[in-house]
């Protein structure tokens, strides 16, 4: 592979604008590094049957529940934790990690957001996502790939830069500061408790974060399931919406998968400087006693 | 009409839930119903042609699932026809394909009383709330035709009292 491949097959990233357009690669970087031992590329979904039914030929599988989530607390895994993941799929420091998955990267955003809680930033975000590469007509296998067990120490779990907890967020609030609500309008209405679609459940109350502002994720990406240029982004979250770079915005949904969607946004491809994600999000806010909503 | 008594369903979906149940290992699992989902085939031309009547269409459903009943020739019981127009769609394809090896020409008192929880009996507790109301639909919608015919038939309510009475 020669280096100038590389850069040609990122150039459609490269054009898009983005502050840090690191954090992303085109489909075609992905084809051509199949066989790289320096990356390794991992898929992400929310449909369990998704991966085992055909993904990216080598790409590992981890799963938001099973690899990320404390099996017992709602909180995410510790360094441990991490750390046997990452020699379960291969996984070095210096290893590229290329995240991709099902609904838009959902939850391939998800995961390279908890993986950045570890510090692992030599990580990326496959543009447009396992809908892309399927509509390429790219290939799939069912052959769950093996890796030689790797050495990895990871530093203790780091949430202050890019998690808010809710005494963050109420805090946040009472200052006046900036807050995106990412999920429909509907539910940022107080109309439903959960997307158009699904069932009401998992609040006790309907409504948003006072103050915020509701932008939902979709809004970021093409039909095709790729991000949109800056341009366009900055016309959404800056120009009709009023954020600024370098202020401090918390973004939530409903469990924080689609706000770590627009986290990814914010921060990477719009060069946001402190941009945390909310995971305890609606779920937690709409049932916690004492805390003000708005509708 | 749902009911959580096993004796009142199919023979054969209680079959596909002992072979599940049996499947503890999630991968395992996960496999099986893959199998399912690539031994799905869509509804036949003789009974529908795309582009689908939206009266056929699964309320809420990811996958864009569409469900045909129609009656069978030996009474009682329905014929039962599934498309999924989202290809990525393989829990719809694999509950299709349960449905309509199970149901299709079971008796509709059978049919009638599949219970409302089925598919976390098949996928388990890792269904999203979304493919969760896609799958219920499904089910739904295979049920209410049994469920209609057997409030209208005396027959079938006999057949339904002598299993619940034995």
């Amino acid at each position: 592979m020669t280096q100038r491949t590389v850069e040609k097959s990122l150039e459609p990233i490269l054009a898009k604008g983005y502050a840090h357009p690191e954090v992303l690669v085109t489909t075609e970087w992905v084809a051509e590094h199949l066989d790289d031992p320096n990356v390794r590329i991992i898929e992400s979904n929310e449909d369990p049957l998704v991966y085992p039914s055909g993904h990216i030929p080598g790409a590992v599988e981890v799963d938001w529940v099973r690899d990320l989530n404390h099996p017992i607390i709602r909180d995410y895994l510790d360094r441990e934790a991490f750390e046997r993941l990452m020699r379960r799929i291969g996984v070095t420091p210096e290893t590229t990690v290329v995240f991709y998955g099902d609904k838009n990267n959902w939850w391939a955003t998800y995961a390279f957001w908890v993986f950045q809680l570890f510090g692992h930033t030599n990580a990326k975000i496959m543009d447009g996502g396992r809908q892309k590469w399927i509509a390429e007509g790219r290939p799939l296998t069912r052959e769950v790939p093996k890796y030689p067990p790797t050495e990895y120490r990871a530093p203790e779990r780091n949430d202050r830069p890019i998690r808010a907890f809710r005494d963050d967020v109420l805090a946040h609030v009472r200052a006046g500061k900036r807050l995106v609500d990412v999920r429909s309008p509907e539910e940022y209405r107080g109309e439903r408790l959960h997307m158009p679609g699904y069932p009401n459940e998992g609040a006790l109350r309907g409504g948003h974060i006072p103050g915020a502002v509701n932008i939902p994720w979709s809004r970021a990406v093409n039909e095709d399931g790729t991000f949109k240029p800056a341009e366009e982004l900055r016309a959404i979250y800056l120009q009709e919406a009023g954020l600024r770079p370098d202020e401090d915005v918390i973004v939530y949904c409903r469990i924080g998968e689609r706000s770590s969607h627009t986290w990814f946004v914010l921060k990477y491809l719009l060069g946001f400087e402190n941009v945390r994600n909310y995971d305890g999000s609606w779920t937690e806010w709409g049932n916690l006693v004492g805390v003000p909503i708005e509708r | 009409m749902a009911s959580e008594n096993p004796a009142l369903w199919p023979p054969k979906l209680r079959e596909y839930l002992e072979t599940l149940e049996w499947l503890q290992d999630p991968q395992e699992r996960y496999a099986f119903l893959i199998e399912l989902a690539d031994a799905f085939r869509p509804v036949p031309p003789e009974i529908a042609t795309p582009p689908y009547p939206k009266s056929n269409l699964v309320p809420h459903c990811e996958s864009q699932a569409y469900v045909w009943a129609v009656e069978a020739p030996e009474g009682h019981a329905f014929r039962y026809y599934f498309a999924v127009e989202n290809p990525q769609g393989l829990s719809a394809m694999a509950m299709a394909k349960i449905l309509d090896d199970a149901c299709s020409g079971a008796p509709a008192w059978q049919v009638a009383h599949l219970p409302d929880d089925l598919p976390q009996r098949i996928f388990g507790s890792r269904l999203s709330m979304g493919r969760t109301m896609g799958l219920e639909g499904m089910v739904a919608m295979v049920r209410e035709p049994a469920r209609q015919h057997l409030a209208a038939c005396p027959v079938c309510q006999q057949a339904l009292a002598e299993v619940q009475n034995a």
